[in-house]
């Protein structure tokens, strides 16, 4: 651990695959900028890799004040031995007060990697993070500014706020999607700190063998409307109702992890806390009974409509329309108002 | 050759049967109203240790970090066929967070032999994911994640499929190593019948401790401290003649620095906790009719919601 300072910057661990930077890391730098300012200290991003030095602008360009960059031959596939050497020796050498990590498998192998060989805190999956104040229950210390990792537990049944006021740094995971992506500034100008990385003597234990990566066939991250199905939906066969509306929509296909489960739909349509995070500008939920899983991963649409045969289903809490009726009946009658813009007045 | 596998379990609260009541009236959880299992995919780790055994022999030693009650777990362990079940439990290991957890299983893993040690992926409770790549930092072990296939074991080498998010890696370790495994990997068994008649009755010294302090608490002319002691002393004699007593393991019997068990071990504290309110801003009802539609999507249209 690093002592408590209040100076450090706040950092983001960019991850990079193959020299293509994740999302999420430049969801971070739009969180970490506010975090930054409020604590009046610059924002950092961390870039290990081989032959990465390009990334750097679009980190800069996405809010990045600094971007201390790693190069060697020895980085080009991710280990979580070499990439936590790399982590501790940086945040030993800079002291930054907040490191932030996404949520990915990478992620979710690292952070917890340096946290246990820098004797720190840290909190995984975090659905927000703000600047506040903590008085210690026991000795009631005030402690100013710290980090509020907040994230739900218990299967989203709580939220939770943590803090870590003496091991420093304070470091957290943020899942996918969670955080807005800010809209790059090419203007913007930043540092660049080349810094080496001391794997002398390191042996990696791991020997890659075969790495598959495919697309996602479906990217509902950036789909402005999602059409979404449960166990509801009944059968496969009858989830051809869900995709009909969503092409008349123009929109991506979701489903509940229920409906994933089920064989309705493939893991990639998965909304919810173990799926895809998605805020779109609408959301139609059909036959989902809402579940805390899944709610975690389209509460924050901007317009909810739920339709569900379950007058109590807890979806309906959070909808901003509710249609109670069977699905069967309303899908149709939605496409046809949709296809001949019937209600519109002219 | 056989491998010796450690397997470290959770017992935890079943979070996909939390209801309104299982929650208290400040929006903590009533962890007495939940029901507690065996954590599901440590259930996986277990099964990926038992096929090892059964495919190449050695032993399959289960771990577990907690109140005495989750010696159940070590039961059900026990009834799959583990050969060894061991229960961490300690007063000063209470409030530790994930950092914490991990030391503490350390110094336990020390006092074990080992080849392959593993884990579940994520303790549905919390969902971080933490005490396996903590665990491995802390053992200086090779750590592989996200297991969804053993591929092959031969002689020091370990040749293991993991999930990478959008798709897969196959990667080569050499002996020992950690694993966290998902669901994916494998069904778990069920428990055997026979194991069950069996082990049914075995306890933990903890769990005597309550059951003796129990049966005297009614009976307070004649209650005393050592008579006590006595009968416990003596149950668990009984139960480990007949290879019945759970081993129970304190802070001190594995070497723990208390710096960094429990509260003060951990670094990260609660600040807050809410239950979670739902956040339904304004409602508006649609009856399912086509005029009743129609004029949504007319709203909808007009809002620029939709084209």
């Amino acid at each position: 651990m690093i002592e408590v300072n209040p100076q450090g910057e706040v950092w983001v661990f960019a991850e990079q695959e193959g020299g293509k930077l994740s999302d999420v890391p430049l969801e971070l730098l739009g969180k970490g900028r506010s975090l930054a300012e409020k604590l009046s200290v610059p924002l950092a991003a961390v870039l290990a890799g081989k032959d990465v030095r390009p990334l750097a602008d679009t980190l800069i360009a996405h809010g990045a004040d600094k971007v201390y960059l790693v190069e060697d031959d020895r980085l080009e596939h991710y280990q979580a031995r070499s990439y936590s050497r790399v982590l501790c020796n940086l945040i030993e050498q800079y002291k930054p007060q907040i490191v932030m990590y996404g949520a990915t498998p990478l992620g979710r192998d690292l952070a917890p990697t340096v946290a246990s060989a820098m004797k720190c805190g840290l909190t995984a999956d975090c659905t927000d993070l703000q600047i506040g104040d903590h008085v210690e229950p026991i000795t009631k210390h005030l402690y100013k500014n710290l980090l509020f990792q907040i994230r739900p537990a218990f299967g989203g049944n709580i939220i939770a706020t943590i803090v870590n006021y003496d091991r420093w740094p304070q470091m957290a995971t943020v899942r996918e999607g969670v955080m807005p992506m800010p809209a790059p500034d090419e203007n913007r100008t930043g540092e660049i700190i080349e810094c080496k990385a001391d794997l002398d003597g390191l042996v990696l234990p791991l020997k890659i063998l075969e790495t598959h990566r495919r697309e996602r066939k479906v990217n509902l991250k950036a789909a402005r409307i999602i059409v979404a199905g449960g166990a509801g939906v009944g059968s496969k066969e009858n989830f051809k109702l869900i995709w009909d509306l969503a092409e008349c929509l123009g929109a991506a296909v979701g489903g509940s992890r229920a409906a994933v489960d089920l064989g309705y739909v493939d893991a990639d349509h998965q909304v919810g806390q173990t799926g895809t995070t998605v805020r779109p500008a609408l959301y139609i939920a059909c036959g989902i009974s809402g579940a805390v899983q899944h709610r975690a991963g389209m509460a924050e649409s901007a317009k909810i409509i739920a339709i569900n045969i379950d007058r109590d289903a807890p979806i309906f809490s959070i909808a901003h329309y509710g249609i109670v009726g069977d699905l069967n009946d309303v899908i149709p009658k939605m496409i046809k108002a949709i296809r001949t813009r019937a209600g519109v007045k002219k | 050759m056989g491998y010796d596998c450690v397997v470290c379990a959770k017992q935890v609260p079943d979070t996909k049967r939390i209801t309104g009541e299982a929650m208290t009236e400040e929006g903590t959880v009533n962890r007495a109203a939940l029901p507690a299992i065996f954590n599901p995919e440590d259930l996986n780790a277990l099964e990926q240790a038992l096929s090892i055994r059964d495919a190449h022999g050695g032993t399959v030693t289960l771990i577990t970090m907690g109140l005495p009650a989750a010696s159940e777990i070590l039961r059900e362990g026990l009834y799959r066929g583990v050969d060894r079940a061991i229960l961490i439990t300690d007063q000063r290991a209470a409030a530790s967070d994930t950092l914490a957890t991990s030391y503490i299983l350390s110094c336990a893993i020390r006092k074990l032999s080992y080849d392959i040690v593993l884990c579940g992926r994520q303790a549905i409770d919390g969902d971080t994911a933490q005490v396996g790549p903590q665990l491995a930092e802390k053992l200086s072990l090779p750590v592989i994640t996200y297991m969804e296939e053993l591929i092959s074991l031969e002689g020091k080498t370990i040749r293991v499929r993991r999930n990478i998010g959008n798709g897969y890696q196959v990667v080569e370790a050499d002996l020992p190593v950690l694993l966290t495994v998902t669901e994916a990997a494998n069904t778990p068994r069920p428990p055997m019948v026979k194991k069950i008649m069996k082990y049914k009755k075995a306890r933990s010294k903890s769990e005597v401790e309550q059951e003796v302090k129990n049966l005297l608490q009614g009976d307070f002319e004649n209650y005393a401290a050592e008579l006590e002691a006595q009968q416990v002393e003596q149950i668990c004699s009984e139960l480990k003649e007949k290879g019945l007593l759970i081993e129970q393991w304190n802070l001190d019997d594995i070497d723990a620095d208390l710096n960094w068990c429990g509260r003060d071990g951990s670094p990260t504290k609660v600040h807050r906790i809410e239950s979670v309110v739902l956040t339904g801003s304004e409602y508006k009802e649609i009856p399912p009719t086509e005029e009743g539609i129609n004029q949504l999507v007319a709203e909808l249209i007009e809002d620029h919601t939709i084209g």
